[in-house]
């Protein structure tokens, strides 16, 4: 631990971003915090938060919730063999596979979104090929299926990651070593691959999940404002209603549920380190 | 030496990055200009102009409902010189002291404003202080005919089971429960909570039918053939008329908004001057007129009506129409209380289950 | 069998992610406005999109942003993972858990507070906000993939050219950056993708007259989407394949090299 002088200089030189984070994380929160125990008159109240259990609301933060397990549901399903596949194919190149999944992420969340929305409209391209192919029409846009198709396209690489990352991560010789003490493949993967993976798993599951839960641009936009997701609730009161109070004390109930998923996650984590 | 290559790309773009961000603030010699307009609802060929003849930098934005160009105002006046809302929201914005009075010595064309629309405009604008009429219209159905073989000419239809999915309906709060409370008899400024609740109900009970709740998309997908019958502004009309030969618009016998959206200086303005240049181009004769052919939103400008060359559109029912034939009411400024009952009621709708 | 079966899922999934993409550049080159239609093959969309100001400077816009919290994130970033090393384990793991904070929030959560903090500052948003903004939540991406390095760098190294008789400075840049370089290109990497892909935060801290592509095509898609979108999505996409196939082919002639 030579590195620094003393103890001082590495604090100097972490200054810069203690200040940062004081000034751009901790303080934001702090007043979001703030405005959100608070009414206008800027009496303390606990309104703000309790208005979650009005029906609307309430409704709207129950829908984003089921939705929100769907997509990372579906996300897993379909990211997890193809991590399998993909670590067992043992690519010399890591950075370009991987790149391959990142790849539509720069594209711009919104193009992707938009993307869909031109796909499954009623005269969309699907539509307009089942009709030249004479297959029924589908009506999916505007429906909460719609959303959660989004969902899942545009957060998969957010699952795919960090499972391949996990898969790829565990010792070869592990596996081969249940091999040669007997167990079948569905053991194998079952006590040994499974367990060792759950720290990518569960960094996915909170990666997807979090996002698909507040989001508001995908509901907007695939569900054509008929379907009102907590995240679509908060962004009105913000932009349309001005209700700062209000929609502050949303964004609170909001972080409660960070704060659950990230206390799972750090057990996980834990778990994972006492193995 | 790629990755020299490289770091010398980048640097090469932050410089140029840097060196453009400076150009761009010198080249207005004359001021900018922070235009807050609804979305379509200018001729772009008007702002070059209106730049090229004054010097002045616009830096212009669009907003889809007066309530979110209120929530942007409230954060701060200052964000936008000049906007366009409609008559209740001006009022909303006079009463919350959101505004400055304008001085019309500075804004000569305002004359060319119709005496009609200023009377009107008084109700929410008292003695005409605040705001110079835009454009103004009514708020009517949108039908596709080839996909309706019945008249509309209520709201009802907009309740019809056989047109499912067929359905668009505005995404603004008191567009869509003036539909509702007007199918029902009442009046469009109800301040009742019964009959507010009673006009949400129905809104819920329409949403199944409902394909999509958009503003300007209603437009675009009317045109398209994506739904058989819209809530739309009659300002759209002739344009839609124009790309699809099969779209028709009516204003139903149950009554409508008649609305005005004005130009207002705001409060916090920085470029007061400019504004007032703004505002009193945009009353310009040749201006308006020119404004006009593009956005086809009735004009209130009696200059730049008398020399729309079309005959047909200058006499057409549907860009001026007559006012005296239809049942009309202007939306009112409702107060912070009845505000949030709507505000409530709309949540309410948009949240339902279908 | 199953490497056939392996290989079909892959191809689906590849196709899942790709094939909307491909669609978009196919409908750039549809003389007809409707989607529904094949109108005949045109650049129209192309050359509209040249002449669009609004969208080069949010093009523009994008881009600086993208690259600039890149550059600013990556240097706070690394510098202060390699602070934490001198931190006692307490102060060490406070700031970990702050810096945790901007990457599981949820983005309108973050946005919505700078939106606070900005307003409350009076402080005018627009381009300084946004930037301020990305550099904020880039941050941690890049501590997150720098600090395992950092954790694994071999002191005795350092000690040894310090013995040697070399200069503190001479010695880190000799011993200990090399080490952790991989690590911050990852970081940087992650950093810029982020950038590039956020709406939310963006749409929050974003002023008047002010717009990145992101917020530009919210605002479209409210109006109705123009084939130029189309145009400039297909762009895009050619430009990330390029560099793709640059950074793929960069670290392996680096590779020969070594």
């Amino acid at each position: 631990m030579k590195l620094f002088k003393s103890n001082k200089s590495a604090g100097l030189m972490a200054s810069p971003y203690i200040a940062w984070a004081l000034i751009f994380i901790v303080i934001p929160l702090c007043m979001v915090i703030y405005y959100g125990i608070t009414s206008a008159d800027g009496n303390l109240t606990i309104e703000n938060i309790a208005t979650i259990f009005k029906p609307g609301f309430f409704k709207a933060l129950k829908r984003s919730v089921f939705l929100a397990l769907i997509s990372t549901f579906v996300c897993f399903i379909l990211s997890y063999p193809l991590g399998m596949i993909l670590s067992s194919m043992k690519l010399k190149k890591n950075a370009y596979i991987v790149t391959l999944f990142i790849l539509p992420m720069w594209m711009n969340f919104l193009l992707r979104t938009l993307t869909w929305m031109t796909l499954l409209e009623k005269k969309g391209v699907i539509n307009t090929i089942f009709e030249f192919m004479h297959l029924p029409t589908i009506s999916i846009i505007n429906t909460q299926g719609a959303i959660v198709l989004g969902m899942v396209y545009n957060f998969l690489p957010f699952m795919i990651l960090p499972i391949y990352n996990s898969l790829n991560r565990i010792d070869e010789n592990v596996i081969n070593a249940a091999r040669d003490l007997g167990a079948d493949s569905l053991q194998t993967f079952w006590r040994i691959t499974l367990p060792l993976s759950m720290p990518g798993i569960l960094s996915g599951i909170t990666m997807v999940f979090i996002p698909a839960l507040t989001t508001f641009a995908i509901s907007s936009m695939l569900g054509g404002s008929k379907i009102l997701l907590i995240g679509n609730v908060i962004e009105q009161e913000f932009t349309q209603l001005y209700d700062w109070h209000l929609g502050s004390g949303l964004s609170i109930v909001l972080m409660i549920f960070i704060f659950i998923n990230m206390i799972i996650e750090n057990l996980a984590d834990k778990g994972g380190v006492n193995k | 030496m790629k990755k020299k290559l490289l770091s010398t790309i980048l640097t090469c773009t932050i410089i140029a990055a840097s060196l453009c961000a400076c150009g761009s603030e010198d080249k207005s010699s004359n001021g900018k200009l922070y235009v807050y307009n609804w979305g379509e609802y200018i001729d772009e060929d008007v702002i070059t102009q209106f730049e090229e003849e004054t010097g002045i930098d616009v830096i212009y934005d669009m907003f889809e409902t007066n309530e979110i160009m209120f929530a942007k105002l409230a954060q701060d006046t200052s964000a936008y010189d000049v906007v366009c809302p409609s008559d209740y929201m001006v009022q909303k914005l006079i009463e919350n002291d959101m505004l400055q009075e304008l001085d019309k010595s500075h804004i000569p064309n305002s004359k060319n404003i119709g005496e009609q629309y200023y009377i009107q405009a008084s109700d929410f604008d008292p003695g005409n202080k605040y705001s110079v009429p835009y454009c103004w219209g009514t708020v009517g159905i949108l039908y596709n005919k080839t996909m309706i073989n019945e008249p509309v000419d209520s709201w009802d239809i907009l309740w019809d089971e056989k047109y499912k999915d067929q359905i668009l309906m505005q995404d603004s709060v008191r567009d869509s429960m003036m539909v509702a409370l007007l199918k029902n008899g009442y009046s469009l400024n109800s301040t009742n909570p019964d009959e507010i609740e009673i006009a949400t109900q129905d809104l819920i009970k329409q949403k199944p039918l409902v394909q999509a709740y958009v503003v300007d998309q209603v437009r675009d997908k009317m045109i398209g053939g994506e739904a058989a019958l819209g809530v739309i502004y009659s300002g759209e009309a002739i344009y839609t008329a124009r790309e699809n030969p099969d779209l028709e618009y009516i204003v139903p016998k149950e009554g409508t908004n008649v609305w005005i959206d004005s130009w207002a200086i705001t409060k916090g303005s920085k470029n007061v001057e400019n504004a007032e240049k703004w505002i009193d181009f945009m009353c310009r004769g040749d201006i308006a007129l020119k404004n006009f052919e593009y956005i086809t939103y009735s004009t209130p400008n009696d200059v730049a009506k008398e020399n729309i060359e079309d005959e047909d559109i200058k006499n057409s029912k549907v860009a001026f129409p007559d006012l005296s034939t239809m049942n009309t009411e202007a939306y009112k400024y409702l107060g912070t209380e009845t505000d949030r009952l709507y505000n409530n009621a709309w949540m309410e709708v948009k949240s339902a289950d279908y | 069998m199953k490497k056939i079966l392996e290989r079909i899922y892959l191809a689906i999934i590849l196709i899942f992610m790709y094939a909307p993409i491909f669609t978009l550049i196919v409908l750039s080159f549809n003389s007809s406005k409707s989607r529904a239609k094949w109108g005949g093959f045109t650049l129209k969309w192309y050359t509209q999109l040249l002449s669009d100001e609004a969208v080069a400077s949010a093009l523009f816009n994008t881009l600086a942003i993208a690259i600039l919290s890149t550059i600013f994130a990556t240097i706070i970033g690394t510098f202060t993972c390699i602070a934490m090393i001198g931190l006692s384990a307490k102060v060490r793991s406070i700031l970990m858990g702050i810096t945790n904070i901007p990457m599981i929030n949820a983005d309108i959560v973050t946005g919505i507070s700078l939106m606070l903090l900005f307003r409350f500052l009076h402080i005018g948003s627009g381009f300084g906000t946004i930037l301020l903004a990305h550099i904020t939540f880039n941050i941690p991406f890049v501590m997150l993939s720098v600090m395992p390095r950092v954790k694994n760098i071999n002191f005795y190294v350092y000690e040894a050219a310090l013995d040697l008789g070399a200069s503190r400075s001479y010695a880190f840049f000799k011993t200990i950056l090399p080490d952790i370089v991989p690590g911050i290109v990852s970081g940087a990497l992650m950093a810029f993708t982020m950038s590039l892909d956020d709406f939310i935060i963006t749409y929050f801290t974003k002023g008047s007259g002010f717009e990145t592509l992101s917020t530009l095509i919210y605002n479209e898609v409210k109006r109705g989407i123009q084939p130029e979108i189309y145009a400039l999505s297909a762009i895009i996409f050619i430009v990330v394949l390029a560099l793709l196939f640059i950074s793929y082919r960069a670290p392996m002639s680096k590779a020969k090299d070594n």
